[in-house]
C-alpha cells in the first residue's frame, strides 16, 4: 500500500500544477471582472449609461418651432406640414443650443426637391411626383414653389 | 453604381467578408490535432499494435498544431488584447465562448499530461545524462520527480490509458464543437445543418491521420530509417475506412440539400457552379476526395509492391491534406460569398501582407512544423521505430 | 411585454420562483430606478415601417449617418428598391450606397415596384446576442440590441448570425457596430434620427409598453409582417403591406 502511494506520488506534481493554475485563474477572474457586469443580464450594465450619453445632432421639430414662428406657421398651413425642418436643413442641435455658433446653410433645391418628388414607379401613386426634366425646363423649383408651403396660389 | 466583385444584390453590409483565411486555418489546424490524437489513441486504447511506431509522433504532431490553433483566431480579432474576456465572462449561450475552456482542458489535462507520462522515463534519463541548459530544461520537465521504477511506470501506463480514454471524447468535443460554431448559425443556410459537427469530426480524423502518415514517412526518409510497412499499411487501412464515412456524410449532406431544395438552394447551387466551382467541385470533391479514395481503395484490393504503396500513401495523404483545406475554405469563405437575401454574390479579396492576409496565414501554417522540429529534438519519438527496425 | 424563451433560460430558477409569486420580468429587471426620469422597465421599443408611404428619398439614411457618424460604406439603415417582374423568378433589388442619396431614375418598367427601408429589427430572441462569446452585445431591458464597444472583441460571430445583414465591423474602432435605435435620443424623449427626418412618416418609433402608443391601434387595423418570419427572431420592426418577394 505504502509503496503504491510512493510510486504514484509523482502524479501529484502535475495535479498540483493544474490546481495552482486553476486557483490563480479564479482569483484573477474575481479581481478583474468588470464592474456592474450581470446587473441586468450578461453584459456590463454601466454601458447603458454610456450609450445614453452620446451627443445629439438632430435637435428635433419642437426645438426649431420654438424660435422660427414664421416658417413654422407657413409650413403648418401647407403640404409639408409633417416634414421635419431638419429633414431639409440638416442636423441643427448645435444651432439650437447656441444659435450664433452655427448658421444653417440653405439647402441645394435642385437635388433636395428631386430626391422626394422625382418620378419613380416604386413611389406610392398618390405621392406628388414629376419628371423634373419635363416639368420645370431647368428652372429652380423654388422659382414657383415656396419650400415651406409648396402649394401654388 | 456597380460594386466591383459583386453580382446581383447584397445587403450593403455583406459586401465585405468578415471571416478571412485565418478562420479557414482554425478548423483546419484543430482538425489536424483531433485527427492525430485519435490515431495515437488507436494504439493506446484500441490496442492496434501495428501503429505503435507513430504513437509518439502523433502525440507530438497534435501538440505542435494545438499550440498554434488559437493564434489565427487571436490575430483575426479586432481587439486581440480583449480575448481574455472569454475566460472572465463566457456567455453560456455562445458556442464560441467554450473555445478557451475546451482548449485549455485539451491542452493541459489531455495532451501535455499524456505526453509527460509517456516520456517520463526518457526525461528523467536525459536529465541525468545531459549537461548545461539542456539538463536544466529536462530537470524542469521532470517536475522534480525521478521515480521511474518499474512500479511507477506501471502506474504511468494505467493513468495514461485513462487519460487517453478521456482524451477521445475530448478530441471529439474539440473539433465537433468547431463544427457546431458553424452548424448552429441559422441565418446561414450553407452552414446551418446538424451534420456539420459530424462532418467536421470525420474530416478532422481523415486529415490528422493523413498528416501523421506523411510526417512519419518523411521523418523516416530524413533519418534514413526503414519505413515500417505493417504500420503504414494499417494506418492507410484506417484512413480508408474513416474517409469512406467522411465521404458518405458529405454526400448525404449534398444529396439532402439538393433533394430538399429549400429557398436557399437555387442561390447556393449557383454559387457552387460558379464561384466555388474550382475550390469545391474540382479541389475538394475531385482531387481531394474521389482521387485519394480510389487510390486507397486500390491499395485495399490489390497488393502493390512496398515502393508503390509508399508512393501511393504519400500522394494520397498530400491530396487529402489539400482537399480538407479546400473543404474548410469552402465552408468558411463559401458561407460568406452569397447574400442572405439569396439575390447576389460577393467575392473574397484576400490581402497579401495585411494582418489577415496570405502571408500571416502561410507563416501560421509553417509555425507548427517549427514547433514540431523543436519537439522532436527535445523529446525524440524514434525509440519504438528503431526498436522495431532492429527486429 | 412577452417573456421570451431565452429570458426564461437566462433568469432560470429565479424567474420561476418570482413568477410564481406574481412578479413579472419588468419588476425583476427594473427593480432599481434608472438615472434621470427614464425608467427602462417602462419601455419596450420597436418600429413600424409603412411600405405604402416610403418614397425612397434616403432621408433616413442621411439622418442616421449624421446622427451616428456611420463610417462610409457601412449602414445602420438603408433603403432597397424592389422591382418585381411579372411571374418573377428573382426580383431586381438595388440599394446604391444604401440609398444615402436616394435612387437614380429607374428604367421605365411595368413591374410592380416599391421601397423597403431596412434597419436592425431589435429582435427579442436575437440570434446575434445569443452567439456573442463575452456578452458585449445584448438586448437592453427596454428592448434595444446594443453593442458595448469597450468590451467587444471584434470576433464578428454576431455579424454572421444576423439574418438581416444589419451589423458591420467599424473600421476605426474595430468593434462591431449597428443601429442603436438612437438609444441616446429615445431615452431622452426624442424619436430616432431616421423617424424624425422621414418626410412621409413611413417609419415610426413605437413603444409597445406605452398603452397610449398609436402602435396598438395600427397593429389592430393593418396587415403587418416582419422580415424573414421563419427565422423566429421575434423581430420588433413591423412592416405594413410587405410583399412576399422581400428578403
Amino acid at each position: 500500500m505504502r509503496s503504491t502511494f510512493r510510486d504514484a506520488a509523482h502524479l501529484l506534481r502535475p495535479a498540483a500544477l493544474l490546481l495552482i493554475g486553476l486557483a490563480v485563474f479564479l482569483v484573477v477572474r474575481a479581481a478583474v471582472i468588470p464592474k456592474g457586469f450581470g446587473k441586468y443580464g450578461h453584459y456590463r450594465a454601466p454601458f447603458l449609461e454610456t450609450a445614453r450619453s452620446k451627443p445629439i445632432h438632430y435637435a428635433g421639430q419642437d426645438a426649431c418651432v420654438a424660435c422660427h414662428d414664421e416658417e413654422a406657421k407657413m409650413r403648418a398651413a401647407g403640404k409639408h406640414a409633417k416634414v421635419a425642418c431638419e429633414a431639409c436643413h440638416g442636423p441643427q442641435a448645435q444651432h439650437a443650443d447656441d444659435p450664433t455658433s452655427l448658421k444653417p446653410k440653405l439647402p441645394d433645391v435642385a437635388t433636395l426637391c428631386a430626391r422626394c418628388h422625382e418620378k419613380d414607379p416604386a413611389k406610392p401613386r398618390t405621392f406628388p411626383q414629376v419628371v423634373t426634366a419635363e416639368h420645370n425646363a431647368g428652372a429652380a423649383c423654388n422659382d414657383c414653389h415656396k419650400p415651406h408651403n409648396p402649394h401654388l396660389d | 453604381m456597380m460594386i466591383p466583385g459583386v453580382d446581383g444584390f447584397m445587403y450593403p453590409n455583406e459586401v465585405e467578408l468578415q471571416w478571412s483565411i485565418l478562420i479557414v486555418l482554425y478548423p483546419y489546424i484543430t482538425g489536424l490535432v483531433a485527427g492525430a490524437f485519435i490515431l495515437a489513441s488507436l494504439e493506446r486504447v484500441f490496442k492496434v499494435e501495428a501503429v505503435r511506431p507513430t504513437y509518439r509522433l502523433a502525440l507530438l504532431t497534435a501538440l505542435a498544431f494545438l499550440l498554434v490553433a488559437p493564434l489565427p483566431l487571436q490575430l483575426h480579432l479586432g481587439h486581440p488584447e480583449r480575448s481574455f474576456e472569454m475566460y472572465l465572462t463566457p456567455h453560456t449561450s455562445s458556442a464560441m465562448a467554450m473555445f478557451g475552456f475546451v482548449y485549455l482542458w485539451y491542452l493541459t489535462v489531455v495532451l501535455l499530461l499524456e505526453i509527460w507520462l509517456d516520456y517520463r522515463a526518457d526525461i528523467v534519463h536525459m536529465s541525468k545524462t545531459t549537461t548545461g541548459v539542456t539538463r536544466l530544461v529536462y530537470k524542469v520537465l521532470t517536475l522534480g520527480s525521478d521515480n521511474v521504477s518499474e512500479a511507477a511506470r506501471r502506474v504511468d501506463d494505467k493513468v495514461g490509458y485513462v487519460i487517453t480514454v478521456i482524451g477521445i471524447p475530448s478530441a471529439f468535443m474539440l473539433h465537433g464543437y468547431v463544427g457546431f460554431i458553424f452548424g448552429s448559425v441559422k441565418a446561414n443556410p450553407w452552414w446551418s445543418t446538424p451534420l456539420m459537427p459530424v462532418v467536421f469530426l470525420f474530416s478532422a480524423m481523415v486529415s490528422g491521420i493523413a498528416a501523421v502518415l506523411v510526417l512519419y514517412m518523411a521523418a523516416m526518409k530524413v533519418k534514413r530509417l526503414p519505413i515500417d510497412m505493417r504500420c503504414v499499411d494499417t494506418i492507410a487501412k484506417y484512413l480508408f475506412y474513416t474517409f469512406v464515412i467522411d465521404f458518405t456524410l458529405e454526400m448525404l449532406d449534398l444529396i439532402h440539400r439538393t433533394y430538399e431544395a429549400d429557398e436557399s438552394f437555387r442561390s447556393l447551387d449557383f454559387m457552387v457552379h460558379t464561384r466555388l466551382w474550382a475550390s469545391h467541385v474540382l479541389l475538394q470533391i475531385g482531387a481531394g476526395t474521389v482521387v485519394p479514395l480510389l487510390l486507397l481503395a486500390a491499395t485495399q484490393l490489390r497488393r502493390f509492391a512496398p515502393g508503390a504503396r509508399k508512393a501511393i500513401y504519400s500522394i494520397t495523404s498530400c491530396l487529402i491534406l489539400v482537399g480538407i483545406f479546400a473543404m474548410r475554405w469552402n465552408v468558411v469563405i463559401g458561407g460568406q460569398l452569397f447574400s442572405k437575401s439569396f439575390l447576389g454574390y460577393t467575392s473574397y479579396k484576400m490581402g497579401l501582407v495585411t494582418r489577415e492576409g496570405l502571408l500571416p496565414a502561410v507563416a501560421l501554417m509553417l509555425l507548427p512544423f517549427a514547433i514540431f522540429f523543436v519537439l522532436i529534438k527535445l523529446l525524440p519519438p524514434w525509440q519504438h521505430s528503431e526498436a522495431n527496425a532492429a527486429d | 411585454m412577452e417573456m421570451n424563451r431565452r429570458d426564461l433560460f437566462r433568469i432560470g430558477g429565479k424567474l420561476l420562483v418570482l413568477a410564481s409569486a406574481g412578479a413579472t420580468l419588468e419588476q425583476i429587471m427594473g427593480s432599481e430606478p434608472a438615472p434621470e426620469a427614464y425608467k427602462m422597465a417602462d419601455h419596450w421599443w420597436g418600429m413600424i415601417v409603412d411600405i405604402d408611404k416610403c418614397i425612397g428619398c434616403g432621408s433616413c439614411v442621411r439622418a442616421c449617418s449624421n446622427e451616428n457618424q456611420v463610417p462610409n460604406g457601412y449602414f445602420r439603415t438603408w433603403v432597397e428598391r424592389y422591382e418585381v417582374p411579372e411571374g418573377y423568378v428573382n426580383p431586381i433589388v438595388t440599394s446604391p450606397e444604401g440609398a444615402i442619396n436616394g435612387f437614380p431614375l429607374p428604367k421605365p418598367t411595368n413591374f410592380k415596384a416599391f421601397f423597403v427601408p431596412k434597419l436592425c429589427n431589435h429582435c427579442a430572441d436575437s440570434p446575434c446576442t445569443q452567439v456573442c462569446p463575452v456578452g458585449a452585445t445584448f438586448v437592453s431591458p427596454d428592448g434595444v440590441v446594443l453593442v458595448d464597444k469597450e468590451y467587444c472583441l471584434g470576433c464578428r460571430y454576431c455579424v454572421q448570425a444576423c439574418p438581416y445583414g444589419c451589423r458591420y465591423l467599424h473600421p476605426e474602432t474595430e468593434t462591431v457596430d449597428k443601429c442603436t435605435l438612437c438609444y441616446h435620443r429615445i431615452t431622452k424623449g426624442l424619436t430616432t434620427a431616421c423617424c424624425e427626418n422621414c418626410p412621409t412618416q413611413a417609419r415610426q418609433l413605437v413603444d409597445f409598453k406605452n398603452p397610449k402608443d398609436p402602435v396598438h391601434e395600427f397593429l389592430r387595423t393593418h396587415k403587418v409582417s416582419v422580415l424573414k418570419p421563419q427565422m423566429a427572431t421575434e423581430a420588433k420592426v413591423y412592416y405594413n403591406n410587405l410583399d412576399g418577394a422581400v428578403r
